[in-house]
């Protein structure tokens, strides 16, 4: 078309997003940002243990509440799972700062998405179009490392979506820096027939093991499910008397379990 | 007044019309007829075949196409027109794949096309498409649909309709055919369209294409010989049902 090429006029796609340009942030020349970020930068909230899994009644995700800037509690009682809609739910590590606003930005292209289609996209539709939306700036120091858990027409749904572009499908997935030790206690804990009860107690004991290890986890247990009628916060508890709890209850269970002959 | 107002596509005429829209329906009417049918499990389009030349190859001219494995359209106008078209919806249909990790449905394609076609209603220094399209398929519900854009921009979904030359007939036989019993099977549906195209197309079946999409299946074109079967069971039927009537008169 003779006009679109003086003019340099580009048809709008339905499908892409409206991000903020990539290359507005300005570091000195011969600088790799992520060095510069780590070096220069403000220091920024890491650290954190989040998990979700998926099972046949729904997913689960939990996380800690501590927010910490190094060796400094910046607080004790965030909110690291995140609400979308009404069917999924988002775990969120890494820069609490990112993860809050590409949030915010994925629920914005959620719902222009349902406006347009008449329909809100599939939990696979809503990591990918994060996952593309991070890809963007990869490189430049982002930082989010993110579970995304849903109930879709598919049934119960779990993403992982990192900031370099990472996308997974999976069943059980824990992030952050105490994510091995609730790895550990999921992977002895877990299959997909388990009930709703077992699922909480496993989710709970997973991350309240790892805000026991973990420096920069702690705070409070958050524990949320993902049902076919929408997500539902099932409880806030102490981590320090959730792990007193949980043991309490583990050494019973030992007393009461007959030991085979 | 029409001299004056008829040249660039972004003017208004003082009553209303954007008239180089109205003369690209104009060249959609020059078109050979397409008819597209909506059955209960099953979605029917057919075209008129013009009759190509001795030397020139059959296999190059091609007026059903498939957009994805679940959804196909036939249009009626300019050729050249359409070939733009039809690529730019099936590279949509792969990139939507692609970022929405679903495939299309068809109103979202019908739509692209549809917007596609209003973007070029409303620029400067480009021209209408010179086509209406028929556009079927089934979503992941399960549902049959048919949908019809025209260069204007506007789309509809329909029951049962035709585009191009002949289209009022064609759709007149189908406001008067299309019952609950002519689409109750596939074989039925399949019959209608090809009853419709009788009506209007000369020489029969030779000039007939036709392609059906059942549900969870891939597009299917039939092959010469089959439309021919058909239309020998129509000719069966058409006779029967005349003797019966004579039968009835005497």
């Amino acid at each position: 078309m003779a006009l679109e090429n003086v003019c340099n006029w580009q048809a709008p796609e339905a499908l892409s997003p409206h991000l903020p340009g990539a290359g507005d942030w300005t570091i000195p020349r011969g600088y790799d940002p992520p060095v510069f970020l780590q070096t220069q930068g403000p220091e920024l909230a890491h650290g954190t243990t989040t998990l979700a899994f998926r099972f046949r009644h729904g997913v689960i995700a939990a996380a800690d509440t501590r927010s910490s800037c190094g060796s400094y509690v910046a607080c004790p009682a965030s909110q690291k799972v995140i609400p979308v809609h009404r069917h999924l739910l988002g775990t969120t590590s890494g820069t609490s700062a990112d993860c809050v606003t590409w949030y915010r930005i994925l629920k914005r292209e959620l719902r222009l998405r349902a406006l347009r289609e008449g329909q809100l996209p599939t939990v696979a539709g809503a990591a990918k179009l994060l996952s593309t939306m991070l890809y963007r700036y990869r490189g430049l120091g982002l930082c989010v490392a993110t579970a995304l858990c849903g109930w879709d027409r598919a049934g119960p749904a779990l993403f992982y979506v990192y900031s370099d572009g990472t996308l997974l499908a999976g069943d059980v997935f824990s992030v952050g820096s105490g994510s091995p030790y609730a790895y550990g206690v999921l992977d002895r804990g877990y299959h997909y027939d388990m009930t709703v009860e077992e699922a909480y107690t496993l989710a709970r004991q997973a991350v309240a093991h790892a805000t026991h290890r973990d420096a920069y986890s702690g705070g409070s247990v958050d524990l949320y499910h993902v049902k076919e009628s929408g997500w539902e916060r099932v409880s806030r508890e102490d981590a320090c008397m959730l792990y007193i709890r949980l043991q309490e209850t583990g050494e019973q269970g030992e007393e009461t379990t007959p030991t085979s002959p | 007044m029409e001299a004056r107002y008829d040249r660039a596509i972004t003017v208004f005429s003082p009553d209303g019309h954007l008239f180089q829209v109205e003369y690209a329906q104009e060249a959609v009417k020059k078109g050979s007829t397409a008819v597209g049918i909506r059955g209960t499990d099953i979605v029917v389009l057919g075209v008129e075949k013009k009759s190509v030349a001795k030397l020139q190859d059959e296999r190059t001219v091609r007026k059903i196409c498939a957009l994805d494995d679940h959804v196909c359209m036939a249009f009626a106008g300019l050729t050249a027109d359409a070939r733009i078209v039809v690529n730019r919806a099936r590279m949509e249909c792969q990139s939507h794949k692609l970022t929405v990790e679903d495939p299309v449905t068809v109103e979202y394609i019908t739509r692209f096309i549809a917007t596609l076609k209003q973007r070029y209603t409303q620029s400067n220094g480009r021209r209408p498409f010179g086509i209406s399209a028929l556009i079927v398929g089934f979503d992941d519900d399960g549902i049959p649909r048919l949908y019809q854009t025209d260069p204007s921009g506007t789309y509809h979904a329909w029951k049962a309709n035709a585009i191009g030359r002949s289209a009022k007939t064609v759709r007149e036989f189908l406001e008067k055919n299309y019952t609950e019993d002519t689409i109750a099977t596939d074989s039925e549906a399949i019959k209608l369209a090809i009853r419709a195209l009788l009506e209007v197309v000369q020489s029969g079946g030779k000039n007939i294409e036709l392609a059906i999409i059942r549900r969870n299946q891939p597009l299917k074109m039939f092959s010469a010989k089959e439309i021919e079967s058909q239309v020998v069971d129509i000719e069966k039927e058409k006779e029967e049902a005349e003797k019966k009537k004579s039968k009835k008169l005497i």
